[in-house]
Parts: C-alpha cells; structure tokens; sequence
C-alpha cells in the first residue's frame, strides 16, 4: 500500500429506471465506501406542465388532470381542487354527496397505505407482503370502477357533489369488505411488522424531529411520524370529517419503522370511518341528491334534459363555455394520504383558472432527502424514498 | 373566524410599521402584501412572533401578471399549527429584481423557489442552489409565464439515424383551438374583427 493515495467519493446514479424509486426519480448520490456522502434529486421526469394545461381547460375539463397527479389515490386529489372551486362559487355539497366523497376519500387512503406498507416491505427485500395489497387493491379498485367506471383514473368528483349515486348493493359490498380487510392487515402485522430484518432495516433510519418537520413543510404522516398529532381531518375539518369518529395515530421516534407502523394503524382508522359512512348511507338522513341542485355548477339529469328546455341550455353552457367564476384567490387544502395536498386558485373572473398551483406534500418530503439521508448507508436510501411515500405523479406535476 | 384574522393582519401591520402594504380577508383567507425589501424580516417575524407562530412553510408559488410593471407576485402560504391559522403572503417582482430567498428562514422554501425560478423565472437572492428542477436539461424559457404558449416550442422525437431523442420544433397536425365563449357584454374588453372603425369613430 502506498501512503498517499488518492482518494475520491464515488457517485452512482441511482435511477431513473429502479423500481425501488417508485416512478422515475433520479439520485446522483456521492458515496464514501457504501455511506452515503450527498443526495441531489433529479426530478421533473415525468413533469407534464399540469398548471399550464389547466390554465388553457375550463375547470370542469380540469378535474382528470388531478386523477394523474398522485395516482395511488386519485380521488383524494380531485377532492382538494372541488373543494378549492366551490370556495370560490360558495356553493355546498348535500349530505349524501359529503358522505361519499368521505367514502371514497377513505378508499383512495386504503389503496394509498396499502401500497406504501406493502412496497416497503418489497424494497426492504420481502416479497409476499407486496402481492398480498395487491391483492386488496384490486378489491379496492373494483369499488372505484363500480362507482365511476374507471379503475384508477376516476373523474368521479363534481363542484358541489359526485358525478352520480351509487347503488344500495356497492354501500352494502364496501361494508362486506371491512372484516376481512382487517384480518389481511393482521395478518401483515404478524409477517411483517414483527419480522426481525424489517426491524433492523427501518428502526432508527431517517430520523425526523418534529421542528425539522414544521419547517421542512412536512404533512401528514411525516410530521405524525415525528408524534405531532396534526391531521386536517381533525384541525380543519371539511365536508363531514367532524362527525367521524376516528383516532390519530402518532410515532415516538419519526424513523422509517414508526411512519410504516402508523400508515398500517391509519389504515384499520380508515376501515372505521368507512364503516360509519357505510352505515349512514344506508339510513334515511342519508338519502337524497349527490349533487347541488343549482345547475348553474352542476350538470341537470339527462331525463330532465328531454323535457325541460333550461335543463337543454344549462347542459349546454355548462359543456362548452363552463361557469364562470368570480375573481380572486383561494387555496384549499386535504388530508390526503400522503399529506397536505393543497391547491392554489387565482381567478380573474373568468371561465377558466388564471393561475393554479399545486402543492404536493411528496416535493416537500422528497426535498429532504438529502439531508435525512447522510451518513446512512445505500442499502437504506429504498427504505427512505419508499416511508416518505414518494409517487412522481404529484412531486413532478 | 373573519375578525380573527383581520386582527391578526392588523397586529403584524403594527408590529412592523412601513412593511404590510395591505391587509385583506376574503373567502376566510388572510392575505399579506409586503414589499419586497422587507420580506424576509416580515417572514421572521410570522414564524417567530407569538401570536403567529407560522412554523410550517407549506407553499410557494409564482403568479404572472405580463401586463403590470412588476409583472410577477410571489405567493408563499404560511400554516401556524399553534394557533390552527393560515396566511399568504405575496411581494411583487420584475424579471430583473431578485427577490430574497427564504431558505434561511424555512428549510422547506429551496426547491419551491427553484421551482418559481424554473418555471416563471422568479430570481431569488441568496438561494444555495438556484437551478431548473422541474424542466428538462438544457430547456430554454419558463414556461408558466403567459408569453409562453401552451403548446411549447420544441418536441422530442427519436431520430433513427443518430439513435437517440432530438428535439424538433413543434409541429401541429392541427393547431390548438381556443374557443372564446365568453359573451361580448360580460367577458374581456377588445375590439371584434371589423369593428375597428365603429370604436373608433
């Protein structure tokens, strides 16, 4: 061995095509033997310029885009732009109508979760668990395609309502569903959470204080993770969130392990919530109209459309020029599952968004990475990209 | 709820003379608007003061206004878990004025930043790292700004004689259709094709 000898860091690229950076993230990391030395995050991959297209779309048109942003839990992100818009119209959303979007919203938390949870546990090097959500999923995906007719994708929201109702057998299906949902997540629990080499994989990786997370912008499970009981469900609640009976769980420690366990405990929340609305869809006070009756916003019914001219002239102006809305700014925001996913309107009187900005909780989380992961070694940086519950649909845009 | 937040508005205003240009509330949202010299002390000020407390960065984005002078407003909105409150702050700036960075004040603002710089061209002074994030390598132009069509200016194609992605101008098979459904009397203010001479006369 020669004394003086020259001595570099070594960079890899990390991505964009590694199954383990959930989409096409790509990591110039500078490694120190296998420690992890510098992160730079390349993103902007799969960037699609969502706010410029939504500036030339009425926001009728709109609606879709939000279904491609976080794609793991579509209608959670449709919900946030409605609930901005009808902010700006100041237009409410009747009873039945709240009461499915909080369904669903809990749905697109369960797919959101189960992929998390399970994806980790793939990326950490176990590959059942991963097959077993999938398999949920697709039950869950079945209750989305049952409502709207799409898979994913489901276009499903409506300023001041839901596309449509959903029939009795879909509320009673959803609730035949929870039972055995909770038995697959206990049966996860005792493959997973237990296991040893999940433990020595995730505990203690990527620590998260909880002033790190204020100020880092973090939301939802990240700052839970840090054991800040912060959940907009609860601090601000919108549509009929303040009704559900639901608990917050928070970690102790914010590493990786505490963030899966309380996406895993979130999920059995989320089977409660499901549960309430499943039974207060099926009472009296739950019936009624999904949508606003106002069709100045809203779409009249198609039987109304052969008899009534208004309902003719309502449907056309609503499919070509849109509704105009009045001037000004709002933003508005929801608990999805990956955090707060908020969206910034300006309006300047028009039929069509002057400008509207989407805040994705997973830019704020996947900027940390940097920080959060030095001095870790490589083999941690998929544990770390698969808990901060990373989708290139909403960090990109 | 609506007093609460005028109240609020009013006591930062107080708290810092000469730095709120205005204070307004609507659709229960506060609205700051400071000048772009005092922006990073009024920013310190929201995080630190007691009855603001606004620790969380959540957002910042960039809005284009082509036909102002300072044609472009910087937005940041501010949530304060404390006092369960939110905030936007906006601050008005040209292409040339590089507005000051907040990255020293909120570790969070660094790629937001990158991202108005990308996208609008928003300068910031004093950003650690003030590159393009969201566009591709060597992209040219910000495209939110509104000069900028929706279409883009280039396209990325595969040449099979050079074996890999070029970028060609774009070319439309058919062109993008707006459609102004806005009515004459309510819509914007411009002349019709052939009316020229009646408003003028």
């Amino acid at each position: 061995m020669t004394e003086h000898q020259n001595l570099r860091n070594f960079t890899i690229n990390f991505g964009p095509q590694h199954p383990a950076t959930h989409g096409v993230l790509r990591l110039v990391i500078e490694l120190d033997g296998e420690v992890v030395e510098r992160v730079d995050p390349h993103i902007g991959l799969l960037h699609r310029g969502t706010e410029k297209l939504m500036e030339a779309r009425t926001y009728l048109q709109n609606i879709p885009y939000f279904d491609r942003l976080d794609y793991w839990a579509p209608m959670n992100q449709e919900h946030a732009f409605c609930l901005a818009t009808e902010k700006l119209l100041g237009i409410e959303v009747p009873r039945r109508g709240q009461l499915i979007r909080v369904l669903y919203c809990e749905i697109g938390r369960l797919l959101s979760h189960l992929l998390a949870v399970c994806a980790l546990t793939a990326d950490v090097g176990a590959l059942t668990p991963q097959l077993w959500g999938y398999e949920e999923r697709e039950k869950l995906m079945a209750f989305y395609e049952r409502a709207c007719g799409a898979r994913v994708h489901a276009n499903y929201f409506r300023f001041g309502g839901v596309a449509r109702d959903i029939p009795d057998q879909l509320v009673e299906d959803i609730g035949k569903f929870c039972d055995p949902f909770l038995k697959v997540l206990d049966d996860l629990d005792t493959l997973v959470l237990g296991n040893r080499i999940f433990k020595q994989r995730n505990v203690d990786i990527a620590v998260v204080t909880a002033e790190d997370a204020w100020a880092r912008g973090f939301s939802g499970v990240m700052v839970r993770g840090s054991g800040i009981p912060w959940d907009l469900r609860k601090a601000q609640p919108y549509e009929c969130y303040e009704e559900m009976e639901f608990d917050v769980p928070v970690g102790k420690n914010g590493d990786c392990y505490d963030r899966c366990i309380i996406r895993q405990e979130e999920m059995r929340q989320s089977v409660r919530i499901i549960r309430q609305c499943v039974d207060k869809l099926m009472v009296e006070g739950g019936r009624g109209p999904v949508q606003t009756p106002n069709h100045k916003f809203t779409q009249p019914k198609r039987g109304d459309m052969k008899r009534s001219m208004e309902s003719l002239i309502h449907h056309f102006k609503l499919f070509t020029e849109g509704f105009k809305t009045p001037p000004g700014e709002v933003y508005a925001a929801v608990e999805a599952p990956k955090g707060e996913f908020g969206v910034y309107l300006v309006s300047d009187g028009g039929d069509k968004p002057y400008r509207a900005h989407i805040r994705a909780p997973g830019f704020n989380h996947l900027q940390a990475i940097d920080d959060l992961s030095r001095k870790h070694m490589l083999a941690d940086m998929t544990a770390i990209i698969s808990t901060f519950d990373i989708v290139f649909g909403d960090v990109d845009r | 709820m609506e007093s609460d937040l005028k109240s609020l508005g009013d006591a930062v205003a107080a708290a810092l003379p000469g730095a709120v240009a205005n204070a307004t509330v609507a659709y229960g949202e506060l609205t700051l608007e400071v000048p772009v010299e005092r922006w990073v002390e009024t920013m310190t000020h929201l995080r630190d003061a007691p009855d603001c407390l606004f620790i969380n960065f959540t957002d910042l984005c960039g809005v284009d206004y082509p036909q102002r002078e300072k044609r472009f407003d910087v937005v940041v909105h501010l949530l304060s878990p404390r006092h369960n409150r939110r905030i936007r702050v906006k601050t008005q700036t040209d292409e040339a004025t590089p507005v000051p960075s907040l990255t020293g004040v909120w570790k969070g603002a660094g790629w937001y930043e990158r991202e108005a710089y990308d996208l609008l061209g928003i300068v910031f002074s004093g950003h650690p790292d003030l590159r393009r994030i969201l566009t591709d390598y060597g992209f040219d132009g910000h495209p939110l700004r509104k000069d900028f069509p929706m279409t883009g200016y280039v396209e990325l194609w595969y040449d099979d004689e050079q074996k890999r992605c070029v970028y060609k101008p774009v070319a439309l098979s058919q062109e993008f259709r707006t459609f102004d459904f806005l009515s004459p009397w309510e819509g914007p203010d411009y002349v019709l094709p052939g009316d020229e001479k009646a408003t003028k006369g």
